[in-house]
């Protein structure tokens, strides 16, 4: 038995067939982080821009699984418009949500939430983590 | 050859629902092998060459056994077998020794898409450091070695021909001897990479005339952690150890020393003695069925599997005319990534990705790939079993949208 229904949720098909804030910017005020895995192929880029204390704008771009692609533009939206502290608790939480470890099921996932699946999939997490890691390592550049 | 039989001797087939498709990545290993570990472990697990006591005797003797075994398995002398960690440490040993002392920027080293990352980069890394020029060898249209592509880039300044024997994405023959015989010609020396040959296929170094040749245990039904160089005895004599320690030394003083011949000289420190043990079993294993048989029954089963394969619409197969049980594919749109969840779900095991080797799969022009492999082990209902989740999984990909 089969139980793919349980990863390949719509909201992750939609963002993978109509990627949201796709594509990078040529502008100083973004901070810059390329994340490759080179045993699968991945290959992502993130890009944020925080201004007084909120994440104005994040884009991605890049190759890779549906779960990879698709988490990049699931967490611009979800991370757009957010402060800089709410935009690390939902990193946070969803990294420890995917990875089984407790996490702060108060704070809202929005539509990252769809991953939860993916801890079903062990051999995946990593696919659905390296945009957000990317994410992170923006912060740790304009920090 | 029973199959049935064969399968009884894998104890991780005790799990019906498993489908084993990555042999090429790494085999199974029966009980015999692992037995041979016990058996070392329980029996007489210390340390070779060093102790002067019977224990000791024991366990070097069958240390060296194994390596006679290997020796014979290739048809090379006993002197001529180093073992090392794996394949990998294997032509790292042979650039890192014989490519950085005798190549001068002068010089050219041929190398192949083809190649796994290990046969690559150790020449790269010499080609950096002496400034000797790395030339790549074009392949043709099927992403094969040629012998008349061979000789358009063969020179009077090649120094060093570095190609795989079976490529393991592809899954093609190259024609080693051939090579070795023009190579020679010019004075040049042959490496070559045997990891995806020697499980299926009988090797002669004789035969094949090559300077080098390298093989991984754990591909050929041994332990993990064991690997063989094969190396002429002349140029073995000649090449400096590349680690330095234990056991590799003869006289020591405080400013200079001098070394054992080969192979000791390259195998410092204490061996995988219990590895190298289990490859010889592997051997054992492997020889008492034939590598005749064994080839001929994963051709058997690589021919079903690719005629039905064949048939189903959006699978986009990469080396049709393979010579070995290596298939390379992809379901149309769907990244190898997503469909290997598929096959797990089936408990399918497959390799998914650039296998270590990058350079074939950008000559391909795809991001990655997805690769079974057959084996002994394998069965036409296992082949069946695997179509059938193709067949759902493109169904299923299509289903959500792919």
């Amino acid at each position: 038995m089969n139980n793919m229904e349980v990863l390949y949720r719509q909201v992750i098909m939609d963002h993978y067939k109509n990627p949201r804030n796709k594509g990078l910017v040529q502008d100083e005020l973004y901070k810059t982080i390329h994340i490759k895995n080179p045993t699968c192929g991945d290959d992502i880029t993130v890009q944020s821009k925080i201004s007084n204390g909120v994440v104005e704008d994040v884009r991605h771009d890049g190759t890779g699984c549906s779960i990879c692609c698709s988490s990049a533009s699931v967490m611009s939206e979800t991370l757009l418009g957010k402060s800089v502290d709410d935009a690390i608790k939902i990193k946070d939480a969803y990294i420890n949500m995917l990875t089984n470890k407790e996490y702060d099921e108060e704070v809202e996932l929005e539509e990252a939430v769809a991953y939860t699946g993916v801890r079903k999939f062990p051999a995946r997490i990593k696919c659905a983590s390296i945009a957000w890691k990317a994410f992170e390592g923006t912060l740790d550049e304009s920090e | 050859m029973d199959i049935n039989n064969i399968r009884k001797d894998f104890p991780i087939l005790e799990d019906k629902t498993l489908v084993y498709l990555d042999t090429a990545a790494s085999s199974l290993k029966p009980i015999q092998v692992i037995d041979k570990l016990d058996e070392y472990y329980k029996k007489y697990g210390v340390n070779v060459h060093r102790g002067v006591y019977n224990l000791s005797f024991i366990a070097t003797e069958q240390y060296e056994k194994a390596r006679r075994k290997v020796a014979s398995f290739i048809n090379a002398t006993f002197e001529e077998i180093i073992f090392t960690r794996g394949a990998s440490s294997a032509l790292n040993l042979v650039a890192s020794s014989y490519g950085l002392n005798n190549l001068t920027k002068d010089d050219e080293i041929i190398v192949t898409e083809l190649e796994h990352h290990s046969h690559v980069l150790p020449w790269q890394n010499v080609s950096n450091i002496t400034g000797a020029k790395l030339v790549y060898l074009p392949l043709d249209e099927e992403g094969r070695i040629t012998i008349d592509n061979f000789k358009s880039v063969l020179t009077d300044k090649t120094k060093v021909v570095a190609v795989t024997h079976v490529s393991n994405v592809m899954g093609y023959i190259s024609p080693i001897k051939e090579i070795v015989k023009l190579a020679h010609e010019k004075g040049a020396v042959v490496s070559v990479d045997a990891a995806q040959a020697a499980p299926h296929t009988k090797i002669d170094v004789i035969d094949l005339d090559c300077d080098f040749l390298a093989f991984s245990g754990h591909k050929m039904l041994g332990p993990t952690g064991i690997g063989v160089l094969f190396g002429k005895k002349n140029l073995l004599k000649e090449m400096p150890p590349i680690e330095f320690g234990g056991d590799m030394n003869d006289n020591v003083d405080k400013f200079d020393a001098s070394w054992k011949d080969a192979p000791y000289k390259f195998e410092t420190g204490t061996p995988p003695i219990a590895e190298a043990l289990g490859l010889g079993a592997a051997i054992d294993y492997l020889e008492n069925i034939g590598l005749e048989n064994i080839h001929k029954y994963e051709i058997e089963l690589k021919d079903y599997t690719m005629k039905k394969l064949k048939e189903i619409e959006d699978i986009e197969i990469y080396n049709l005319t393979t010579d070995t049980g290596i298939i390379s594919f992809n379901i149309k749109g769907v990244h190898p990534h997503d469909a290997i969840t598929y096959f797990d779900g089936d408990n399918i095991c497959m390799r998914a990705g650039h296998h270590c080797a990058q350079l074939v799969i950008k000559w391909l022009e795809v991001l990655a790939t997805l690769r079974a492999s057959f084996y002994i082990y394998n069965t036409i209902e296992e082949c069946d079993k695997f179509v059938s989740s193709v067949k759902q999984a493109r169904d299923f990909f299509k289903s959500v949208g792919f």
